[in-house]
């Protein structure tokens, strides 16, 4: 079944220079499916993410055919039921926890806002919920977080609050944007083995956009590589490793490997031609 | 002979109550010419180690030795010939306003050196960066060029030893190729001594012989990189870094 469906996206900046297009003619469907986007920065794969939720300000331009959740186009919709779709509907995780969270409001009056916003309840109920929403991410303590300021909690408590207050109001689609590249190795494969639960079990699509080819071979379902704002190549994130474009074996042959000692790492030759070329359909 | 030697090394920050123990009792040889790695995650106190040897963490005791030289608490201007340091962030330790020409010729400047014309070229040919590098500003850089500079920054001293903290963690896998490449060309070049810091297992047994395992400020743990590859660790903090860090 398919959740969204992007056609012909384009985001555009308008710069001295002339319009600089950081997104060029995405197009791709989102299922019940861990859906990956990996590039190199600057690929436009944060943008893509951004686009959907029209969080792109002016000067930003988004251009597409549709944005399509369920039978609404996103792009018809008006600021105002946006905002119902933001949250209620597309949930997005940021890298960097610190960022994300009001600094001078606890975690508890944060969770029970977002909760409110989505659920017309009373305080003590949302307590109730949000308490709930603290132990689905695997927090021990959750009554002690709630009591908590955002910069009392180290970058992996703060990740799993934030994948907490985003499940909140239960969004069929969740955009996660590097959500663990600021952790270290062993808390992301916490954080990553929660997200991916809560995903599974709520029958939720996930957009995971990451720089790293590893971890989404590792996590996602379906992999779209990004270059230079287009869609180099698609496949299946088990095969990721088979993959065919150039750019990609280039990005998977820079990475050095335990397993395989070498002299000298292989440097990427960038091809004029790879951010011509028209973009790949990601389209299941 | 060791070029670097670290010896019950315990290093704080604070004191009385705010006291914070980052370094406890590390112990590690560095050889001449050997590449020797620190890994751990953050806050292990691997970075803190670094600190400590260039002088940025005031407060340590135990010993530490470089070339054949017991260090005191004040840095000598001959050490900082000796040792120099590159940092994880390339965005953050190169000044804005400072052009790579100014950056270069000032750092030669302080030391002592004549012919800093000839020098700022040689630096650059080196790293591989060319002329037309010479008088951009950080911003019109990349961050691969700009950690270029930073490279050719603490070669300007002609340094023994090179203390690297994720010299790559900021950059792209391809970008990151690239500089791995660079420091093993000069390493092979300049004879250099690296210690790095990184929490990327991969890249420590691309670029090391030996490495230490930190764990709560304490080196858990020294192998050589051959046991690293086979998966051989002993300590069990260790056994599990390697089976988190994927794709190892």
């Amino acid at each position: 079944m398919t959740l969204l469906d992007v056609e012909n996206l384009w985001v555009k900046f308008p710069t001295r220079q002339g319009v600089f297009d950081a997104v060029r003619g995405v197009s791709f469907t989102l299922g019940r499916e861990r859906l990956g986007i990996v590039g190199e920065s600057g690929s436009g794969k944060s943008m893509t993410g951004r686009a959907i939720l029209r969080l792109i300000r002016p000067p930003g331009i988004v251009e597409a055919d549709h944005i399509r959740l369920g039978d609404r186009n996103l792009l018809d919709l008006s600021e105002r039921d946006m905002r119902a779709v933001r949250g209620q509907q597309i949930s997005m995780v940021m890298q960097d926890p610190k960022f994300s969270l009001n600094p001078v409001m606890s975690i508890g009056e944060q969770l029970i806002e977002a909760y409110r916003l989505a659920n017309k309840s009373g305080r003590k109920e949302a307590r109730q919920a949000s308490l709930e929403a603290l132990e689905s991410v695997s927090i021990r303590d959750p009554g002690r977080v709630m009591a908590a300021y955002p910069h009392e909690m180290s970058g992996g408590m703060g990740q799993r609050i934030m994948i907490a207050m985003m499940l909140i109001p239960s969004p069929q689609i969740l955009i996660a944007d590097e959500p663990t590249s600021a952790l270290d190795v062993s808390v992301q494969r916490q954080v990553l083995s929660i997200m991916d639960d809560l995903v599974t079990s709520r029958g939720m699509g996930l957009i995971f956009i990451s720089h790293d080819l590893n971890l989404v071979a590792d996590f996602c379902d379906r992999v779209l590589i990004m270059y230079a704002g287009r869609v180099v190549e698609v496949c299946r994130a088990d095969r990721l490793h088979e993959a065919q474009h150039p750019y990609t074996r280039g990005l998977l042959n820079s990475l050095p490997r335990l397993n395989e000692p070498r002299e000298k790492l292989e440097v990427l030759r960038r091809d004029p031609a790879w951010s011509t070329a028209p973009s790949v359909s990601g389209r299941a | 002979m060791s070029m670097l030697s670290v010896e019950n090394l315990n290093v704080w920050f604070g004191s009385g109550r705010s006291r914070v123990d980052a370094v406890q009792g590390a112990t590690f040889d560095v050889a001449k010419g050997e590449s020797f790695g620190l890994v751990g995650e953050s806050g292990s106190g691997k970075s803190t180690i670094l600190k400590a040897i260039t002088g940025l963490a005031p407060q340590w005791d135990g010993s530490i030795t470089v070339d054949g030289r017991p260090l005191t608490q004040k840095r000598v201007k001959s050490f900082y010939k000796l040792v120099q340091m590159v940092f994880q962030d390339p965005y953050a330790s190169l000044h804005p306003r400072h052009s790579v020409d100014g950056v270069l010729g000032e750092t030669l400047h302080l030391h002592g050196f004549r012919d800093i014309d000839t020098r700022v070229t040689k630096l650059l040919d080196d790293v591989g960066l060319g002329q037309k590098f010479r008088f951009r500003y950080p911003h019109q850089l990349s961050g691969g060029q700009r950690q270029r500079v930073a490279i050719a920054r603490a070669l300007a001293a002609e340094p023994r030893i090179l203390l690297l903290d994720e010299p790559t963690s900021a950059l792209d896998v391809s970008v990151q190729a690239e500089i791995l490449n660079l420091l093993t060309d000069l390493r092979a070049e300049h004879g250099l001594t690296y210690v790095m810091v990184s929490h990327d297992l991969a890249v420590v047994g691309h670029m090391c012989e030996r490495l230490a395992v930190m764990k709560d400020s304490r080196i858990v743990e020294v192998m050589d990189v051959a046991a690293l590859r086979a998966q051989k660790a002993e300590h069990p903090y260790s056994q599990e870094l390697l089976r988190n860090s994927i794709g190892a």
